[in-house]
């Protein structure tokens, strides 16, 4: 990696101060991903002294710091149960076992990966993300942002929950790239959909959400129904993987198990 | 800057540069073992152990190495020639590159999960990829030593 | 037999896992300096300057050099038997570039960052050419990709540069016109196949110093050690005396490193700085700038009775060699030579065609050499016509295929390169593999295909496939077996170990031959100043060639022995009996070990060095033949396809390490389904390789194999080494059509162009038809 300088913050706002340093200088989580770009950093900051890595419990959520390791995610007991494990799941998905014992999450979504795995389930989970600077925010509202200060994050928070959820990447092999994900919860406050790697990054598909919500008893027609709005609000895009009107049909087809099993229990 | 760690159960000092990755300081002190095969951290033959778990070492910052135990096949070479045993029974032993890593992979599944079912072999090792055997053989060839209580 | 066909460990796996140096870049000398080449970034282009003289400059620097500093020598990088039927159509650096990615310039430095550094500061004034990027639109494009005057072939392949032909080439066996006339059912389809990666693990690597006896040794990740020697002596007028070239443990090769890759530029910078160099290719060098599979075009007609009885085949295909013609012509030659005969009662072939340049990366050899490419539409279109004949596509096959004791009058006519040579199919037990493959993969049960769910359907698919043995009456290999004091032997040998097992079959057929155990043999292979000639490791000649010189070598050192047994026992050689470890003359109640025989022969009494070299050239390549069945299952919705079983059954005559042999077939199986499912290739619209590393390029992981079944036929080849035939490039040839039938079966989709897609499985379903 090309850097002029390693430094390791005692503290975050020891890592805030030297961010904003210069241009020049950024936190690297794992540096899995950081390794494939050729950018010359001036100074690398590692946050490796401030105990970032673990995943605490509270009574409505789950606090996944942002140096946890994907492997961790993949392999903690609670988080392979909360929505069906989607979020375990698809950690577990991301190339292979010693890439995920190096690569953190909060590389991971800082990074704003459009072929990210981790995305879409953490969206229908409806994750917060807590800064430094800028306090807690939901994940979606970080995704929009076009552009934003420097800042830390310093963990992620998963509320507690009882939804069912569905997680499905396409590929054409395990190790590589999503054509397509997508995930589904369904739960007491209603069913939330997002499609990432279409392949632009995730996105929930709120009209969809708001269509089948207001369901009281939906149907195999409603589902039908809220798959037409998803694939309407939502723009695929074609590369050298697929089409966009693949991407499509892989997102109707998919769409409709994944509603069909978090709503019908059906596998 | 310097590292102060241990390799294969001997205290090391290496003096490296800040954006050095593990794999090419490994190199250039002539553990040979670990191999390069790719850039884009994707291929798994550079895998070595970091506090007994997989790593890639060539996504690993050689600073972040300071404090922490590394294992080679150097340092576990009796399980190693095991796993070898294994492998040229099963003709799973064709190029051999991908070899050393795959021995440390196995090691570590070993250590997390000796039960591992032929499914959770084929996940543990997704990583290591191999273009010469096919993968059955090598599979088998991880089976048996799993169950391999000499 | 005590040591063939058995199952033996290979003799270096244990110490390659425990991670003993044995690879190229294990064995570099101290201090070398780090070569690195200057690539273009244009597909096609003319340096109109170049200037070093800043990176000369940098502090670490050593040399670099240029085009205007190498004499304009045209040669061909590809490791083939002089004269090779590759065009003589490149330059070590030229003033044209012709694919992004093409060499530059190189540089030697201290350490990588500088070299790196100092490509950065070497100018280049490019002028920009119209790239050919459209290998059907390359004959005749008014981009001359190879404009040189000194440029040429080595005998009439065709090469007609001025029209971006590197070769051509057409056969006939009667006349085919009539024939397909006379043919009451006619099908033709046309098929393409994309330019696939090796992705051997290792990269390729060289390196370089000048020994203590003034000669250039280098150690490479090479298939052809000798070629290399060669090609380096003529291209640098550099003496062939002073070059030594030695092969380590390579980290896979399939073809990707039978040419030449780093060795000119470390020579060169060796052989001027008179310092130790070496180059370690970066995985994305490996894409863009070794070498690829030929794609293909292929159209292939076929011609038959209603009854059957197939009469016609006319095949022309187009192939696409890239910036250079390595292997143009005859991987061109085996996508017919090695694919038509399989249906060899017919009255006519045509098989014709051309190998055009474009500005891609340079294809090159790559296992199956054309086989995989051929009969993935040879059998794809014996299904075609199946399917317009009503008739069961196995039914129609051993109809129709070779059988054992036939012959085809193709074989006489294409060789490589050259004319081939008649040969009867001793062996084939082809309709075994039939018939076997189709109990393993449950065939009666499924065919044509079963509705398992909703949304998914299972098929299955098959497809037959033959290859060679080695090149007849060019390739020559040999063999030289010492005996050393306390009975055990050295058995050198050219013969090129890179992971296929050679070193430890060859060890096996010395072994038997001497009656001996395998750890009494001690092999050292591929070191072109200490083991014998060897061609390298292709065109499967490893096992049948070099293996049948290793046995004449053998059999003369067994010889040998027995005569100096009885020169002790004072009898004829007749009257003295031996098992492998002891001589008895048992009338006369003496015996001798074949330990103490030879540390008598070293020390004691007649002392004498016995040391024998033979020489084998092949007078006959006889395939190995097999039966490939895929089991799939479609998802519907999505065109997702799932290969839940495959099944190898193979003809290799005697397998001589069954287990070795079965690793052959199944990494075989695995690059083939990568070719057929998983492998796209796609270049951006100015020729750059968008799949350049191993997360664009997508080759089979564990996760897509899921079951695969192989068997060996009882098979026993007279002319070859305790009966084997080969199986190093088998295994890959039938997962293109295999699948690519299943498919059909499952859907009544006809893919044509690989990698098949799930996206092109869903259309051809919607539009009812091929895609």
């Amino acid at each position: 990696m090309n850097m002029k300088q390693y430094f390791q913050a005692a503290s975050l706002q020891e890592a805030y101060l030297k961010m904003i340093e210069s241009s020049g200088n950024s936190i690297i989580g794992g540096g899995v991903w950081m390794k494939l770009s050729t950018k010359k950093l001036d100074a690398a900051i590692g946050l490796e002294l401030l105990a970032l890595d673990t995943i605490e419990e509270t009574t409505d959520s789950y606090e996944i710091g942002s140096m946890v390791t994907l492997r961790q995610i993949e392999t903690h007991p609670d988080l392979k149960k909360l929505s069906s494990g989607i979020l375990s799941k698809a950690a577990g998905k991301i190339m292979g076992v010693p890439f995920r014992n190096l690569a953190t999450i909060g590389g991971s979504i800082m990074g704003k990966f459009a072929f990210s795995d981790l995305l879409a389930p953490l969206l229908v989970m409806d994750v917060a993300l807590v800064f430094y600077k800028a306090g807690t925010m939901p994940l979606s509202e970080f995704l929009d942002q076009r552009k934003m200060n420097p800042d830390v994050l310093i963990k992620i928070i998963v509320p507690k929950t009882e939804s069912h959820g569905y997680f499905h990447k396409v590929s054409t092999t395990a190790l590589d790239f999503a054509t397509l994900n997508l995930a589904i919860a369904s739960g007491s406050d209603g069913i939330k959909m997002a499609i990432g790697a279409r392949p632009s990054i995730a996105v929930r598909a709120w009209k969809a959400e708001n269509f089948i919500n207001r369901q009281l008893k939906p149907t195999d027609a409603d589902i039908e129904q809220a798959i037409m709005i998803a694939c309407e609000e939502l723009k695929f895009g074609s590369n050298n993987k697929a089409s966009a009107d693949y991407r499509k049909t892989l997102a109707k087809a998919y769409l409709k198990r994944g509603l069909k099993e978090v709503m019908y229990g059906e596998d | 800057m310097k590292i102060n760690f241990v390799l294969n159960g001997l205290p090391k000092t290496w003096v490296i540069a800040p954006g050095e990755m593990f794999l090419d300081t490994l190199r250039n002190h002539h553990i040979t073992s670990v191999k390069r095969g790719c850039d884009s951290t994707s291929c798994g033959v550079c895998t070595i152990l970091l506090d007994g778990k997989p790593v890639p070492s060539c996504a690993l910052l050689s600073i972040r190495v300071d404090g922490h135990v590394i294992t080679t096949v150097e340092g576990i070479a009796s399980e190693v020639e095991k796993i070898a045993n294994h492998f040229g029974e099963e003709g799973a032993d064709q190029c051999g590159f991908c070899n050393p890593s795959m021995a440390l992979t196995v090691y570590a599944l070993k250590m997390e999960n000796k039960h591992a079912t032929d499914e959770e072999i084929k996940a543990y090792l997704m990583g290591n990829l191999c273009r010469c055997t096919g993968y059955i053989a090598q599979h088998k060839a991880i089976h048996k030593y799993l169950g391999d209580e000499s | 037999m005590k040591v063939v066909n058995k199952l033996h460990p290979s003799v270096d796996g244990k110490g390659i896992m425990m991670g003993r140096p044995a690879y190229t870049d294990d064995l570099t000398e101290a201090n070398s300096l780090i070569v690195k080449v200057l690539r273009s970034p244009h597909a096609f282009a003319k340096i109109i300057k170049i200037d070093t003289s800043r990176a000369k400059a940098l502090e670490g620097v050593e040399i670099v050099l240029t085009h205007h500093d190498f004499k304009r020598i045209p040669f061909t990088r590809a490791g083939q038997g002089y004269p090779e039927p590759s065009p003589h159509d490149k330059f070590v650096l030229d003033e044209y570039v012709r694919y992004v990615g093409d060499e530059v310039a190189c540089v030697a430095a201290v350490d990588e960052k500088t070299a790196l550094r100092a490509l950065e500061m070497i100018d280049v004034t490019y002028e920009v050419l119209t790239p050919v990027l459209d290998f059907e639109k390359a004959k005749g494009n008014p981009s001359i990709i190879h404009p040189e005057p000194e440029i040429h072939e080595m005998f009439p392949i065709g090469f007609d540069p001025k029209n971006n032909v590197a070769a051509s080439y057409e056969m006939n066996v009667g006349t085919i016109q009539e024939a397909m006339d006379k043919a009451e059912v006619v099908v033709e389809e046309v098929f393409y196949t994309q330019a696939c990666a090796h992705a051997m693990m290792e990269p390729h690597t060289v390196n370089a110093r000048i020994d203590v006896m003034n000669r250039l040794v280098l150690y490479s990740a090479t298939q052809t050690p000798f070629h290399v020697r060669r090609i380096l002596s003529q291209t640098l007028e550099f003496p062939l005396s002073r070059i030594r070239v030695i092969k380590p443990r390579v980290g896979g090769g399939f073809g990707g490193k039978q040419a030449l890759h780093g060795e000119m530029f470390v020579s060169a910078v060796t052989i001027k700085t008179g310092k130790p160099s070496k180059m370690v290719f970066t995985r994305n060098e490996v894409f863009e700038s070794t070498y690829t599979r030929h794609p293909m075009r292929i159209t292939m007609k076929l011609g038959s009775m209603k009854d059957g009885t197939l009469k016609a085949i006319d095949c022309h295909i187009l192939s696409d060699t890239g910036a250079y013609g390595e292997h143009a012509l005859t991987v061109f030659m085996v996508a017919g030579s090695k694919v038509l005969p399989l249906y060899n009662k017919v009255d006519a072939v045509r098989f014709h065609g051309h190998v055009v340049y474009t500005n891609h990366v340079s294809a090159g050899a790559f296992r199956g050499y054309g086989a995989i490419q051929g009969n993935y539409a040879l059998e794809s279109t014996v299904d075609i016509l199946c399917g317009k004949l009503g008739m069961d596509p196995i039914i129609f096959r051993e109809k129709n295929m070779m059988k054992e004791n036939e012959t085809s009058p193709i074989f006489e006519i294409m060789g490589e390169g050259t004319a081939g040579t008649a040969m009867n199919m001793d062996s084939c037990k082809l309709e075994f593999c039939v018939k076997r493959g189709m109990e393993l993969i449950g065939w009666k049960e499924t065919y044509p295909r079963k509705q398992v769910s909703e949304h998914k359907v299972k098929a299955v698919g098959m497809a037959i496939a033959m290859q060679g043995s080695g090149i007849p009456y060019i390739d020559m290999g040999a063999a030289t077996i010492k005996l050393n004091d306390d009975g055990f032997y050295n058995l050198l040998v050219g013969a090129t170990e890179i992971g296929q097992g050679s070193d430890t079959v060859l060890a096996q057929i010395a072994a038997e031959g001497l009656e001996t155990t395998l750890d009494k043999v001690i092999v050292y292979s591929s070191d072109s100043d200490l083991t014998p000639f060897d061609p390298g490791a292709y065109a499967s000649s490893t096992t049948y060639v070099s293996g049948n010189a290793v046995l004449k070598a053998a059999n003369e050192m067994k010889r040998q022995l027995i005569q100096e047994a009885s020169h002790v026992f004072e009898c004829t050689p007749e009257e003295v009996e031996y098992d492998g470890e002891t001589f008895l003359h048992p009338e006369k109640n003496q015996k001798i070990t074949l330990k103490q025989l030879s540390n008598r022969l070293y020390y004691n009494h007649g002392q004498k060095q016995l040391m024998v070299t033979e020489s084998y050239v092949g007078t006959k390549s006889p395939p190995p033949f097999m039966a490939g069945f895929a089991e799939i299952e479609v998802d519907l919705e999505t065109g997702e396809v799932d290969l839940t079983h495959y099944v190898s059954v193979v003809d290799c005559g005697v397998p001589l390490n069954p287990k070795l042999a079965q690793g052959q077939v199944e990494g075989g199986i695995v690059q083939g389904v990568g070719m057929t499912l998983y492998e796209g290739v796609h270049y951006s619209t100015k020729g750059v390789l968008a799949t350049n590393d191993f997360l664009t390029y997508t080759i089979p992981t564990r996760d897509e194999i899921k079951r695969l079944t192989t068997e060996f036929a009882e098979s026993y080849e007279a002319s070859g080494p305790f009966g084997a035939k080969s199986v190093g490039e088998i295994g890959i040839d039938t997962p293109p059509a295999a699948i690519s039938n299943a498919i059909y079966n499952a859907v009544g989709a006809r893919i044509t162009k690989l990698p098949i897609t799930p996206e092109a499985i869903l259309r051809a379903i919607r539009t009812g038809g091929t895609s």
